[in-house]
């Protein structure tokens, strides 16, 4: 069975860019645009892994990660961030929160796909 | 007082002479030189040139207080620098002697200041402006789907055609939003036609054009005078504008050839003027600063600050140079800000042997939030400044500038210590 991705992000051609590479490398892609109801979508999708988005309407990516490490259902998710804030602090403060991977945009696609699978295989 | 048997005593403890030395090679009594250092007899001319060939000083050194602002401005560039060490304790020899060269060396310090501080706002405009973060977002936004569709578009896997032509018009419309925010960016970020303008910060900007005519505004009073010409920065308009409906207020409830008969009278008393024509003391302030500079009336300083202690005007004196931060505390207007509404008049008398001698009034005003009783109030402390001759008295108040450059070594309000060779330099008491 194909792995879940679930990916929250509201730029739609990047929506549309990352959900063709990834399907073409054998995940089940869903997607996810708005901050404020993320967590709903992530406890009914139970995917095996999140690419999230800093800058989200309505709530940050930030905020959305903090939330997953407390909820013990989903703290073992894996989580990489892919974010146009790429300074230091911003990395520093992902990590304090805990996340799986960190990429900055703009990114190359290949380097996506090889994080996906280095998290959570083919 | 005598300042000129100050500056021999200041000269001969600097070169290490006790008081009979000096006096034995300048063929008088020690106990003449004692009187003359404590300013009770004068030192005749031919005297003085035996003094300064003696203690190997320019004769203009004794005779001459060094302008005391130069000498602020070139210590507080010396401790923006304080990595090099410069000797400190001469600095008052630097201004008396070459005062060129340390007219030139504070003005250089202060172009630095001013970019730096230019510096530091597009730093904060990077960081915190909204706006600006939002388009920047875009642009990497924009950037991040073309270059991650063009790789798709470029690489090896073949892709059906409706995907290619989804993929062509993503990167359309991806290039023509990139292309819009850019312009966007490029409008916010060009620089206005007045570059060296911009160096300073509003508030400066504006101070620097109501210092042209001394704060005052010809055009905003009775008699019909032409306009000034147009701020062209936008923000330092607004606030010129905010600057000169208060002006046009304060010009209308105190008609300035009344205001001005009122003053003199009053000896520029701004209490008597209050009491005299009931109006607020803080407009009474302000008309007293900003009379025509050819008024012939005493020159006066003035401060505005708000609750936090932020400058919100500054006009300057003459002789001393008030300072847009990291002030001394026990300066009158921040007594006043912690009393609102009650009136504070103090002498002051800053550090170093030709210390100017000021004396202050101050009053902090609350006004309402105009959101809710419910919001703090907004104060606003206002001191007027004026340089005085009168000598210290048992009142007045030793302050300083910032603690870095002060040389009170025993005050009890010193937020940091000072600077090491000032800590040990000549300061005349008070």
């Amino acid at each position: 069975m194909a792995k879940r991705v679930l990916l929250i992000e509201d730029e739609a051609n990047i929506i549309e860019a990352l959900s063709f590479i990834l399907s073409r490398d054998g995940f089940t892609v869903h997607t996810h645009e708005d901050g404020t109801t993320a967590m709903d979508k992530i406890r009914g999708q139970r995917p095996d892994m999140i690419i999230l988005d800093v800058m989200l309407p309505g709530r940050s990516g930030f905020d959305i990660l903090r939330d997953l490490r407390a909820d013990p259902t989903t703290r073992d998710l894996p989580v990489m961030m892919l974010t146009a804030r790429g300074q230091n602090k911003d990395k520093a403060l992902a990590e304090e929160l805990g996340v799986d991977r960190f990429m900055t945009k703009p990114f190359a696609n290949e380097e996506v796909c090889a994080q996906v699978r280095a998290l959570i295989g083919s | 007082m005598n300042r000129t048997g100050e500056r021999i005593r200041a000269r001969r403890m600097d070169a290490g002479l006790a008081q009979r030395d000096l006096a034995r090679a300048v063929d008088i009594s020690a106990s003449y030189l004692n009187l003359i250092e404590h300013g009770k007899r004068p030192a005749g001319a031919a005297l003085l040139r035996r003094i300064a060939a003696t203690l190997a000083v320019d004769i203009g050194l004794l005779e001459r207080p060094a302008d005391p602002t130069l000498v602020d401005r070139l210590r507080a560039a010396s401790d923006r620098l304080s990595t090099i060490a410069t000797e400190t304790v001469q600095t008052e020899d630097l201004v008396a002697r070459f005062p060129g060269w340390a007219g030139l060396i504070t003005a250089q310090a202060l172009e630095i200041r001013t970019l730096e501080d230019r510096l530091q706002m597009m730093t904060d405009r990077l960081t915190y402006d909204p706006d600006l973060a939002k388009a920047l977002h875009g642009v990497i936004s924009a950037v991040t789907a073309i270059q991650s569709t063009a790789a798709i578009l470029t690489g090896d896997s073949k892709i059906d055609a409706d995907w290619q032509a989804r993929f062509h018009s993503n990167i359309h419309s991806d290039a023509r939003k990139l292309a819009d925010t850019s312009r966007a960016l490029v409008a916010y970020l060009d620089a206005p036609d007045d570059a060296e303008r911009t160096l300073l910060s509003p508030l400066e900007d504006r101070e620097a054009i109501l210092a042209t005519t001394g704060f005052h505004r010809p055009h905003l009073e009775t008699h019909p005078a032409p306009a000034p010409a147009p701020v062209t920065r936008p923000a330092v308009a607004a606030l010129v504008t905010q600057y000169d409906a208060r002006y046009a207020d304060d010009a209308q409830a105190l008609p300035l050839d009344d205001f001005l008969q009122a003053a003199r009278a009053a000896d520029h008393d701004p209490m008597v003027l209050a009491s005299q024509t009931r109006q607020p003391l803080d407009r009474i302030f302000r008309r007293l600063a900003s009379v025509p500079p050819t008024s012939h009336d005493p020159d006066h300083g003035l401060m505005e600050i708000d609750a936090a202690g932020a400058v919100l005007l500054l006009k300057q004196v003459f002789g001393f140079d008030l300072t847009r931060g990291g002030d001394c505390p026990l300066w009158p207007i921040y007594t006043a800000l912690g009393q609102p509404g009650r009136p504070i008049t103090a002498a002051v008398v800053l550090p170093g042997q030709n210390a100017a001698h000021l004396v202050c009034h101050a009053i902090a005003v609350p006004v309402a939030h105009p959101h809710g009783p419910h919001l703090p109030p907004l104060v606003c402390a206002t001191m007027l400044v004026r340089t005085i001759n009168a000598p210290s008295g048992p009142q007045t108040i030793p302050v300083g500038v910032a603690c870095r450059i002060c040389a009170r070594s025993d005050c009890p309000a010193r937020r940091e210590p000072a600077m090491p060779v000032l800590a040990v330099g000549n300061v005349a008491s008070l």
